[in-house]
């Protein structure tokens, strides 16, 4: 469903990789790794058509995303780096207006019981800048609950989170899997995700990697 | 589409109560930008009702510039930005929605605020009514060309000034109808062509000022 053909990145003056191939169908993970800097970010951003490749081209469902526009959009659901949380607003408020303007219905009860599951329940009405880093990036991934959105693209998701939320998070990609959805990670965590296939890819020189293991 | 301009509108308008502190600041800065004009040139009534229009739009320029940086500028630090240029509906409908939202928060409390102030200004009635009219018509424009410009400098460092220098020759026309309209009341020669043309210009301002600024947007993304 996804495929990357001979891309290519460049970011200032230096190539950060080319010739990148892949092909990853329903239920499949990819797992991007790779060292700081060697374009996994980059890569992420190139997949949501935020950041143009130098070359090569992305494919979904076997059409080019750059020409899919909108209706690749709609089934694509990007967590980055940043939370997208308002600090002004409550972990409720911010996850129904996000689920407002990506055109979704999301019930308050719905909500709720997001919020509950990502550990935040009896902080649902407290604004978000009050909220740990960790209890932040909990309300950003409570998204990930009701999302039905066919590709996941996460960005370090398991980043500033406690043991119980990496497990939960890794449950929630699971489940996605399962019932046929896409997933693009990046981390630096060996977390087993409980269903679908894994993927591995690396971004950088070989030394680094074999430096890792 | 309604859905999402009002679900865009919304959240906006309830960001910014949540700091009204922004909004106060702007509208105080409108009230004693105009109310030192009479202080400084003195209470001669017809000079005071000749510079009117020309100190209250003026001011009311500067009073929308201050609120423009923070347009785009707290969704992109917290990541919205991106979120929002991935919504699968047009990015020029979202920016819409957000350039309605900052008129009714920068730009209205402009307009309610314009009759009391003229009053310093020994303004007749007739005027008066032309004032509020005016402005009611041309700060739309003002936050739609604004978004061009606040697109344009997202990212920046020092991006501020570089947004004055980019937007206020922009404004000129907006300034010079406007005004123009209050001017043309004083003297007795009715305002309508110069609402016409500032209608013309907010409504240029307001459908397609959007579609660059998405474009704009989607270049700071990158």
């Amino acid at each position: 469903m996804l495929e990357a053909s001979n891309l290519e990145c460049v970011r200032g003056e230096r190539r950060l990789f080319t010739d990148l191939n892949f092909r990853l169908a329903g239920g499949e993970m990819l797992h991007l790794q790779g060292s700081n800097g060697s374009g996994k970010t980059s890569l992420l951003r190139m997949l949501c058509a935020l950041t143009p490749a130098a070359s090569g081209e992305i494919f979904w469902r076997g059409r080019a995303i750059a020409k899919l526009g909108e209706e690749f959009r709609s089934e694509l659901c990007y967590l980055g780096h940043q939370n997208a949380i308002k600090e002004e607003l409550t972990p409720l408020e911010n996850l129904l207006s996000s689920a407002e303007l990506a055109q979704e219905t999301l019930a308050e009860d719905a909500a709720f019981d997001a919020l509950a599951m990502v550990g935040l329940r009896g902080r649902e009405d407290l604004a978000c800048r009050y909220l740990s880093q960790g209890q932040k990036r909990r309300a950003a991934l409570a998204r990930l609950v009701n999302e039905k959105r066919a590709l996941w693209v996460l960005d370090e998701p398991y980043v500033a989170l406690d043991a119980a939320a990496v497990e939960l998070v890794a449950s929630l990609i699971g489940a996605h899997l399962q019932a046929g959805g896409l997933a693009v990670l990046t981390t630096h965590q060996a977390v087993a995700v409980p269903a679908g296939a894994v993927r591995e890819l690396w971004l950088g020189d070989a030394d680094a990697r074999q430096r890792s293991q | 589409m309604l859905t999402l301009l009002r679900a865009v509108i919304g959240r906006d308008l309830r960001l910014a109560m949540r700091r009204q502190a922004d909004i106060v600041a702007a509208m105080f800065f409108f009230i004693i930008v105009v109310s030192l004009f009479p202080l400084g040139v003195g209470p001669e009534p017809d000079q005071l009702r000749r510079m009117a229009p020309g100190v209250l739009w003026v001011a009311a320029l500067l009073a929308t510039m201050l609120s423009l940086p923070r347009l785009f500028a707290d969704d992109h630090r917290d990541g919205t930005l991106e979120q929002l240029a991935l919504a699968p509906q047009p990015l020029g409908l979202i920016v819409l929605g957000k350039v309605i939202a900052h008129w009714l928060v920068a730009g209205l409390p402009l307009v309610v605020l314009a009759p009391v102030l003229g009053v310093q200004f020994d303004l007749a009635a007739d005027a008066l009514g032309v004032l509020v009219l005016s402005l009611l018509i041309g700060t739309p424009a003002l936050s739609g060309i604004g978004a061009i410009g606040a697109a344009l400098t997202l990212g920046v460092r020092g991006g501020g000034v570089l947004l004055s220098l980019l937007v206020l020759p922009l404004y000129i026309p907006v300034l010079i109808f406007g005004a123009g309209a209050v001017d043309a009341t004083v003297s007795g020669l009715g305002p309508q062509a110069h609402l016409s043309l500032l209608g013309a210009l907010a409504l240029g301002g307001v459908f397609f000022a959007p579609w660059p600024t998405a474009a704009a947007l989607r270049v700071a993304l990158e």
